[in-house]
């Protein structure tokens, strides 16, 4: 891996954002829209503790998951992820390129996230507030980082886009915010021990509740970035320099 | 001290897709500091040939080497710009952008970015997003995002499809002028009048070379008055001899 084109390439994934204001809006403003929504909706009931934070670790991770699946395949139909492989760019620093850039998004929207929540919506967290972030940042790269992989399986945006509800939704059933993991049927609760959401969800609810939550917090990260580093070994394996 | 060896040797190329043969056994050799025109009709191989070159294809047997290493070797990556026949960029960047982003993974300067652009005489909208452009002006975006890093070897895929006479007739010129630098230059087209203005000609059909030679030779030894005549006159005696 080389750094410098792994920052020169992260560099121009982050002035592709820059240019298209609305999505740039739309990645800052729409969770704290849903947030808002919650807040309203459990108004006077202990529910938007609960849920509040977990959501907190979910919507960097669906959002950047999303974006990166379509950006990605865009590079792949239009030709420039063929030139850029053509060239002396390694596989490595495309893939890590990409998850600075969104994971460097991801701070952005995890701070005004977050900030909204516990200000505006008086959402009560007892335990350290970066640590709440650190989750949500290292959410969104598992997000960019299952998206890169995903979009290796899409050939148009219409299936890039349908690996949304593929690959999230059952992530975000077993997860164990509407039913807790201990009391899923014991199948669906070993399925819900492989999955990296459950770990995000345990980690932020670790964070909300527990004063000193780094040794569960601490030990759901390690298998949040195991997840990391397996979906961009496993991603940069589908990136091909050679094609048929 | 200049060196006579071949930019790229091709020896007993075969690719296949699917179950067709599209190089079924190609040899040839392209010289340095030349313009080297690839010319057939579509679906003939040219495409196939210089993605072989540039170590993106995926092939069943022979070799390629380029400048005496293996193609698609990492240290040979930096060496080659390779301009494929879709514009190859970002739409949403700006043109200077785009060119400086491929440059500066190859090490080019601001300086470079600017010769670039000029180059393709897209000065006047450097700042423009590629979206905006014009099919012809974003071919010519592509070809300078190649050009900036002044590669040894230019593999340029039917670079001036669609551009008025003006332009193609500048472009070939500022080929020309990279040749006489040092620069070896592939540039394909199915365009036949073109031919004329290539150093060397590799005339492609089916995945077969039918003639290696100069505009003049091809010319002379077919007695046509023009390139299409020289490549017709070939077809012609070519399925003539295997029949």
């Amino acid at each position: 891996m080389n750094l410098r084109l792994t920052l020169l390439t992260a560099g121009r994934v982050l002035r592709q954002i820059r240019g298209d204001h609305r999505t740039v809006g739309l990645l800052l403003v729409v969770p704290c829209v849903l947030i808002g929504l919650l807040a309203w909706m459990f108004d006077g009931t202990p529910f938007f503790g609960r849920i509040g934070p977990a959501l907190l670790g979910v919507f960097p991770f669906v959002v950047m998951f999303v974006v990166t699946s379509v950006a990605t395949l865009r590079e792949r139909t239009s030709g420039t992820l063929e030139r850029l492989l053509a060239g002396p760019l390694g596989k490595a620093d495309l893939m890590v390129g990409y998850a600075l850039a969104f994971g460097l998004m991801a701070v952005v929207q995890a701070v005004i996230a977050t900030s909204f929540a516990i200000v505006v919506c008086d959402l009560d967290v007892a335990g350290p507030v970066w640590l709440l972030l650190l989750i949500a940042v290292l959410d969104a790269i598992l997000g960019t980082a299952l998206g890169l992989l995903a979009s290796a399986f899409a050939q148009t945006e219409f299936q890039a886009v349908q690996f949304m509800p593929g690959f999230i939704l059952p992530q975000f059933l077993l997860c164990g915010l509407i039913v807790a993991r201990d009391q899923l049927p014991t199948a669906l609760s070993a399925i819900s021990d492989v999955l990296p959401l459950s770990y995000a969800v345990d980690a932020m609810s670790a964070v909300a509740t527990q004063a000193d939550p780094l040794p569960d917090a601490g030990l759901d990260l390690l298998v949040i970035a195991a997840w990391i580093a397996a979906a961009l070994l496993l991603g940069s394996l589908t990136l091909r320099r050679r094609t048929p | 001290m200049m060196n006579n060896d071949p930019a790229i040797v091709i020896r007993d190329l075969r690719v296949v897709r699917g179950d067709t043969d599209v190089l079924p056994g190609l040899s040839v050799d392209i010289p340095r500091g030349q313009v080297v025109g690839l010319l057939g009709p579509s679906g003939g191989g040219k495409t196939t040939l210089m993605r072989a070159v540039v170590g993106v294809q995926r092939i069943a047997g022979g070799s390629v080497e380029v400048f005496g290493l293996p193609a698609g070797s990492a240290s040979l990556r930096p060496r080659i710009g390779y301009v494929t026949q879709a514009p190859s960029v970002y739409a949403d960047l700006s043109v200077r952008d785009n060119v400086a982003y491929f440059g500066a993974l190859v090490g080019a300067d601001a300086e470079a970015v600017r010769r670039a652009i000029g180059e393709v005489d897209l000065a006047p909208v450097a700042d423009r997003r590629v979206a905006t452009l014009s099919g012809g002006q974003r071919s010519r975006v592509s070809l300078a995002a190649a050009l900036v890093g002044r590669p040894e070897l230019l593999v340029l895929d039917e670079p001036t499809v669609g551009l008025d006479p003006v332009l193609r007739r500048d472009l070939w010129a500022l080929f020309h002028r990279l040749a006489a630098s040092g620069t070896s230059l592939l540039v394909s087209s199915h365009v036949m009048d073109e031919a004329t203005r290539c150093d060397r000609l590799l005339l492609m059909r089916q995945g077969a070379l039918l003639a290696d030679t100069t505009p003049a030779d091809l010319l002379a030894s077919t007695g046509a008055a023009d390139a299409e005549g020289a490549f017709l006159h070939l077809i012609d005696s070519a399925s003539g001899a295997s029949r």
